[in-house]
């Protein structure tokens, strides 16, 4: 017990202080999932829209394809962009291994097929009456399809929130493709695992602190804004 | 202005829909009436360019109309109402500037024309409420001040009442009547209730099974309908296959086998026809007293059948060698103590006998 509460002292010292490398470890953490996270949706939302208002031939596979890459495991993920990214893999050349970069483009992985997924099911969602409704007003493609992402913009920030929360609290890809390096590549979660390895409890409850406060905090505006909106 | 041409719909090896031609005139309010699943609302989304039929064409203004890249200026021309209101989850004021938005008219047109719609349609209070806090008869006054505030060439309503209860349908229907009447926007109003098509529609378009089996006024749809479909859907529920027996100077006498009718009419003898009777044109009577003898009315002496509650009224099943329905009121029914077995005196004027001809019509 002893342990522990010497450890939450300290980690709330290390916290209120406002300790450089601890700040430097949330903001990278904060950045890259950020950008995984945007770039997830870029590429997440126009392809589940797609898959939703479309109907093709192997449509059914492809989105279990989908449904299954929403629960890659981030070790599985790792080891694949690390191959890719290898100094002899076929992106090599890029010198990418070991940068936030590699970071950014495995948390890709990991978060695309989550939104991928969320928006098929929440746009899918939504009648075809409705679509029809929305064409006899007179929308263009491009107007139906906004139409549908704001009518469907609950689940949407549900995809958002899952996207996230998704690759800020993943540690084997980060761990693989960063490296953990000091000042470049350590996020909330490989210096969390490194920090406890090395009995360092005070510096890893602080990170997991701030770990579980933002954790904390996307979900209580998720769930601040659903109950807002929640039908009369 | 809007027009069908040889336009044919099927879902798999199903045709749905075939009509070779139907024309909406300009201004006119055309009601398309028909039973559950007879095509009228494939019909009404082929007009509206939101379905694309298999064969045939739609015209605007004499023009056909491309699947290509006209395709969405000819269809911002229209708009439509559904049975459901189908509003967008925001307020009830952009919902209804929503078909201007969509046409990117600019904000200060968009909110007159709004406010406009949302005062005519009497949900100028409701402005600011989100939708889903609408009753139903406040969301498809929504629904319906959207597709006004388009200010449409043609206006599409399929069947907007049918959702809700009596006496918002009631309300509704009035408002709409007074609104098209003023606005004189062409329109297609399509319905499965009779009486909707007759306070609305300047011409009445009946779909049975994917046909436009008559399209004409609405009294003559009514009164002398085409076919023995259109004839039972707009209520004849005496339809009696008989052969013209005598011809006599524009009144015939029809020997059904058992009953002799007199009908006016000039089919020669020989013809093969089907008597047209409505039941509320039926009146029973006491079947005391000797039969008149009256050109004009058609008596016959039989026994209550059968008596079935129909609201306020009762219909009531007399068989008289051919079996007749009469709808009488329940003031009757009790005045003449009908029960079933009670002998009765059917009569109905000549004048109102519809005389359908079986070779013409075939088996529709």
């Amino acid at each position: 017990m002893a342990l522990i509460w010497e450890g939450l002292r300290r980690a709330v010292g290390l916290l209120v202080g406002l300790d450089r490398e601890v700040l430097g470890i949330t903001w990278l953490s904060l950045q890259v999932a950020g950008a995984s996270t945007a770039l997830a949706l870029l590429l997440g939302i126009p392809l589940g829209s797609a898959i939703a208002l479309t109907r093709f031939p192997g449509r059914g596979l492809v989105i279990s394809l989908v449904n299954t890459g929403m629960g890659l495991p981030p070790v599985v993920v790792g080891l694949f962009v690390s191959i890719l990214l290898w100094r002899s893999g076929p992106l090599g050349s890029l010198e990418l291994l070991y940068t936030p970069t590699a970071i950014v483009i495995a948390q890709l992985v990991i978060a695309a097929p989550i939104v991928t997924g969320l928006t098929l099911a929440a746009v899918q969602q939504i009648p075809a009456r409705f679509r029809l409704q929305m064409l006899a007003l007179g929308a263009s493609r491009g107007q139906l399809l906004w139409l549908l992402l704001r009518e469907a913009r609950l689940p949407m920030l549900a995809a958002v929130m899952a996207g996230f929360g998704g690759v800020i609290s993943e540690i084997g890809a980060s761990m693989m493709v960063g490296g953990n390096i000091r000042g470049q590549t350590r996020v909330l979660t490989t210096a969390t695992v490194m920090e406890t390895a090395k009995g360092s409890f005070d510096v890893a409850i602080a990170l997991s602190l701030i770990l579980l406060a933002l954790t904390f905090l996307v979900n209580y505006l998720l769930t601040a804004i659903q109950q807002r909106r929640r039908p009369a | 202005m809007l027009e069908a041409r040889g336009v044919a719909v099927a879902y798999g090896a199903r045709t749905v829909l075939e009509v070779d031609e139907l024309a909406v005139r300009r201004g006119e309010t055309l009601a398309l009436i028909g039973p559950n699943g007879a095509g009228k609302s494939t019909l009404l989304r082929v007009l509206g360019l939101l379905e694309r039929p298999a064969r045939g064409e739609v015209r605007l203004d004499g023009q056909p109309v491309g699947w290509g890249r006209d395709l969405l200026r000819a269809r911002r021309r229209f708009a439509s109402v559904f049975q459901e209101p189908l509003l967008a989850d925001t307020t009830v004021e952009r919902n209804v500037g929503l078909g201007l938005a969509l046409r990117r008219v600019p904000g200060p047109a968009l909110r007159r024309r709004s406010a406009h719609w949302m005062d005519r349609l009497g949900i100028g209070g409701l402005a600011g409420r989100p939708v889903r806090t609408l009753s139903g008869g406040e969301a498809q006054r929504t629904s319906l001040a959207r597709a006004f505030a388009i200010e449409p060439d043609v206006l599409l309503l399929d069947e907007p009442f049918s959702a809700l209860d009596a006496p918002t349908r009631e309300e509704l229907l009035r408002d709409l009547q007074r609104i098209l009447r003023d606005a004189a926007v062409t329109t297609v109003f399509v319905t499965h209730e009779r009486a909707e098509a007759l306070r609305l529609g300047d011409r009445v378009g009946v779909v049975l099974d994917g046909r436009v089996a008559q399209l004409a006024a609405p009294e003559v749809v009514f009164g002398r309908p085409a076919t023995p479909g259109v004839a039972r859907f707009v209520g004849v529920e005496n339809l009696l296959p008989g052969r013209v027996a005598v011809a006599d100077d524009g009144l015939v006498t029809v020997d059904t086998g058992r009953l002799r009718i007199r009908a006016p009419g000039d089919e020669p003898v020989g013809r093969r026809v089907l008597v047209c009777v409505r039941p509320e044109d039926v009146v029973l009577g006491t079947a005391e007293g000797r039969p008149t003898r009256d050109s004009a009315l058609n008596h016959f002496f039989g026994r209550v059948a059968d008596l079935v509650p129909a609201g306020i009224q009762v219909r009531v099943q007399v068989e008289c060698g051919d079996s007749l329905v009469a709808l009488v009121t329940r003031h009757s029914v009790q005045e003449l103590a009908l029960t079933p077995g009670t002998p009765v005196k059917v009569s109905f004027k000549a004048s109102a006998i519809h005389l359908i001809e079986r070779e013409k019509a075939g088996g529709r």
